[in-house]
């Protein structure tokens, strides 16, 4: 009789990648949906254009680098990275838009570097922020959301918009589109309006930016979910949201006309998306839990940072791919005591 | 009583499946035609043979003789006849084969004369550990060390003694079936062991997965002062030593310590058992409780088996294996190994086989790369990184391996229990272990070969020296007599030659002067004049040589 003789453990618990992946991306759905419903169709052919190039691209790198097709493509890696993207960008973009930032995440963020698990960089991150660097204009026409739009387009409108760029006569790009709440108060606390003055605007709800409030809500929930599902740990979404509170409630504190609340810091821009969704990332994020900690910290310092006193309106991705960079080094210095290394003091039971 | 516990980091909590072996009670296996005993069936040095092919054996008789401090004896394990001692397969992962001494068992299972030397409490701790030694008893829990050695206080005072009956690996029940049927054996054994360690206090540690076990030892121990029950949470790897002290105490072990080092001996119910057997009845161990196991064998359940009984053997007795076996393992699920065939005999540390079904073991998924998710760090008993271990196992890296704390790592099998990608984490960290040992001894071999070199290059031009400082000599000598020669040819005597000649004798007669009339030798203690003497001798001895040399230098008349 032939027996099998493979190494212990000969019992193996119920986690998978693929799981893994899919949890995640079951956890951005109710997020993405409420997105979809409160900006309209871009969101969606957003989504599904960037699904459709991330495996796509996944599938020719696997076969030029001749790796298990199958395996790799199922994994729901790319899938996670496809929806990021697709969430990420202004609702209505131009397709190719979509297309090229896809397409360099998972060739140049992810496959040029070894694949899933060897990516320093978070590929999402790499594919947004490098096309928010090379064309400004389309990553910053932003569609406000619905219930303050006055020219909504429907589904074949938007289909024809991102795939050939007619818009409907009579309608206007610029007539469209409207700055973000984030940008809106950069540019207009740099014009010396107070952010009591510029938060008046209907853009602004009482957490963050209309509508785009309850997204983030819906990421929350999303985030929590996978945090009671064991699949992310608490550590880098509370550092990174906890250190971005409480830097902007200490600028707040200090000028509260100078300075966007904390409240608005939170629920504003990508920092819930990016704290439970991004900076989770285990694989270009530290991997120790003290590590973590610090991880998020840096992202919060980053993201504030940029946001007051940068160029750029939002900063997550800088300030994730800035973190990428020292997660090594980190996870170097935040080991923890091994078992029997550390004395602990004498008990008093 | 323990008011409280303590918690290790990580654990998991795998399927029991402890229900299959538990319906029915402890069998006797059949013995079998041949017991194939091997001479190293624990942690140490190995037994040497101590009877020949041929010899008549009687069930308890010693056949194999420990060697050196760690080490145990080899007892038969029924009566019948020596045919052979040879090397046969033994249960080890990589099949490999060892000594063995095999008996033809003659069926009448005839124990050779024995029975107990005094009651424990007259019998002194020394004489006490001998005894337990020459009973051949190691640890029964699946380490194999030997337990006289872990009864000895070596001057510590001993505060607990931890009875280890937490069995923490799923489908194994041999520990549980014995405190279910003979707690009153363990309890004997728990007594004469403390009474050996002089521990204040004996825990004896059972998950509350085994409540039927826990409620019957709880009873038996009740009007004991000192012995206590415990029931502990169900956690793997609870059992391992250093995890239950952790537990029960709330001290941590230090890294490459012992236990006894901070006041704790631990020790497995089956030993326990076996120390009560050896010390009350006079009987060696020859036999231990197995659980055959799996759904990859029909009728599960646990039997006293005599030592050296082929596997195979006892799956038969156990209704044969399914058709669609995929492996057999010796040990539980988690940390157990997979034997290449089952023909292996069982040794005192086989506490359980496994018969596994292809459904039953982890499928034999794709490994996917890591990616760095950290459950494994969050199970990890020692509290490693396996992660990072992996990267630099992988990577070869076996310096930052060691700074990682490789060694700490039990290979409890957490790690890949849990991994999402599949990876064969224990794998790798064994694979580190041994290339690391592999290159110390390489080191060290270099070392001692560098060693020798140097010691034959400082031989080489120490003689090299010597011959040169003899050939000097020699020269200076034929030298000095040709300059003699010359001088005794020439009439008119040379100024300078006497100048030199002057010079020479005013410097002999100054040095002697010196060496007569050593300063500041008054009021010496006898020591120091001692070692005067000494160095005077020394001077003269080497004196003397240079006077030779100076008596050739000196012109004869």
């Amino acid at each position: 009789m032939q027996l099998n003789t493979p190494s212990s453990p000969h019992l193996h618990g119920p986690s998978t990648v693929t799981g893994t992946m899919l949890c995640v991306v079951y956890a951005l759905l109710p997020g993405a949906m409420l997105y979809a419903w409160l900006f309209g169709w871009g969101v969606i052919i957003n989504i599904l254009l960037a699904i459709a190039t991330a495996l796509a691209s996944e599938a020719v790198m696997l076969k030029l680098r001749k790796r298990p097709m199958a395996m790799f493509l199922t994994d729901g890696s790319a899938l996670v990275t496809a929806l990021l993207i697709g969430i990420a960008l202004p609702p209505l973009a131009p397709w190719w838009i979509v297309f090229v930032g896809t397409a360099f995440a998972i060739i140049f963020g992810k496959h040029i570097y070894g694949g899933l698990g060897f990516n320093p960089f978070n590929p999402a991150m790499v594919g947004y922020v490098m096309l928010l660097i090379s064309f400004p204009r389309e990553m910053t026409t932003w569609m406000p959301p619905l219930s303050l739009g006055e020219n909504n387009l429907s589904l074949l409108q938007s289909l024809s918009y991102v795939f050939s760029g007619s818009l409907p006569a009579g309608i206007t790009l610029d007539a469209l589109s409207m700055a973000t709440p984030l940008d809106t108060i950069k540019t207009e606390l740099s014009l010396g309006k107070t952010v009591q003055e510029i938060s008046a605007s209907p853009l602004f709800g009482t957490l963050g930016g209309t509508d785009i409030q309850w997204v983030t809500l819906a990421f929350l929930g999303g985030g929590l979910w996978l945090m009671h599902k064991k699949i992310v740990s608490w550590h880098a979404p509370f550092a990174m949201l906890g250190t971005l509170a409480l830097l902007s409630l200490l600028f707040f504190l200090y000028d509260q006309s100078a300075y966007a609340p904390p409240t608005f810091h939170v629920f504003t821009g990508a920092a819930i998306l990016a704290a439970f969704f991004i900076a989770t990332d285990p694989v270009s994020g530290a991997t120790t839990l003290k590590g973590r900690l610090i991880f998020g910290a840096g992202v919060g310092i980053f993201t504030f940072v940029i946001r007051t006193w940068g160029g750029y309106p939002d900063a997550v991705a800088f300030s994730i791919l800035l973190m990428n960079m020292a997660a090594p080094t980190i996870d170097y210095y935040t080991r923890p005591v091994v078992f029997g290394h550390e004395r602990e003091p004498e008990d008093d039971r | 009583m323990i008011s409280q516990f303590w918690k290790f980091h990580g654990g998991i909590h795998p399927p029991q499946n402890k229900y299959m072996s538990t319906k029915e009670s402890i069998g006797k296996a059949e013995i079998a035609k041949h017991l194939i005993l091997p001479l190293h069936q624990h942690i140490g040095e190995s037994a040497e043979a101590c009877v020949s092919v041929g010899e008549h054996v009687l069930k308890g008789q010693i056949i194999a003789c420990p060697q050196g401090y760690i080490s145990a004896p080899v007892h038969a394990s029924t009566s019948g006849t020596v045919v052979a001692i040879e090397d046969r397969p033994i249960p080890h992962p990589s099949g490999m084969s060892a000594p063995c001494i095999v008996i033809e068992s003659d069926g009448e299972d005839r124990w050779i004369e024995h029975g107990p030397e005094a009651p424990y409490a007259e019998i002194e701790a020394s004489h006490l550990r001998n005894l337990i030694r020459s009973a051949g008893i190691v640890g029964l829990g699946g380490a194999g060390f030997p337990s006289f050695i872990k009864l000895n206080p070596t001057g510590k005072t001993i505060d607990t003694l931890i009875l280890n009956g937490v069995e923490c690996e799923p489908y194994i029940t041999c520990d549980d079936m014995l405190m279910r049927e003979r707690p009153h054996d363990i309890i004997a054994g728990a007594k004469i062991m403390q009474h050996a360690l002089q521990a204040k206090r004996v825990l004896i540690a059972i998950e509350d997965n085994k409540p039927i076990a826990y409620d019957l030892m709880k009873e038996v121990v009740a009007n004991e002062a000192d012995i206590s029950a415990v029931k502990v949470p169900t956690l793997y790897p609870q059992g391992s030593e250093k995890q239950l002290i952790k537990v029960l105490t709330g001290k941590e072990c230090p890294s490459n310590g012992l236990p006894l080092q901070i006041g704790i001996v631990v020790h497995n119910v089956g030993t326990a058992a076996a120390v009560h057997k050896a010390i009350t009845l006079g009987q060696p161990l020859v036999s231990r409780i197995v659980t055959i196991t799996g759904d990859g064998v029909k009728e599960p359940r646990n039997l006293e088996v005599p030592f050296g009984t082929p596997m195979q053997a006892l799956l038969d007795q156990c209704g044969g294996v399914s058709d669609d076996l995929d492996r057999i393992v010796v040990g539980g699920p988690m940390m157990g190994y997979a034997m290449h065939s089952t023909d292996i005999p069982v040794i005192k540390t086989s506490n359980c086989i496994l018969a596994c079904t292809k459904e039953s073991v982890a499928p034999p998924s794709h490994v996917m790369p890591c990616i760095r998710c950290g459950a494994c760090a969050s199970v990890c008993p020692v509290h490693l990184l396996p992660q990072q271990l992996h990267w630099y196992s992988r990577a070869k890296d076996f310096d930052k391996t060691q700074e990682h704390n490789l060694f700490d790592c039990i290979e409890c099998g957490c790690c890949a229990y849990v991994c999402p990608s599949n990876i064969p984490l224990i794998h790798y960290f064994r694979y580190a272990k041994t290339e690391i040992w592999a290159q110390e001894r390489e080191k060290d071999k270099a070392a001692l070969a560098r060693q020798r070199h140097e010691f034959k290059q400082s031989r080489i031009d120490r003689e090299k020296a010597e011959k040169a400082a003899r050939l000097a000599k020699k020269k200076a000598a034929l030298a000095a007599s040709k300059e003699t020669d010359a001088k005794k040819d020439s009439s008119k005597s040379d100024d300078k030659q006497d100048a030199i000649k002057a010079a020479m004798e005013r410097a002999k007669a100054k040095k002697e002067k010196q060496a007569t009339a050593p300063k500041n030798t008054d009021n010496l203690t006898e020591a120091q004049q001692k070692q005067i003497d000494e160095a005077n001798a020394r001077r003269a001895a080497t004196d003397g040589n240079t006077n030779v040399a100076e008596k050739q230098d000196e012109p004869t008349p």
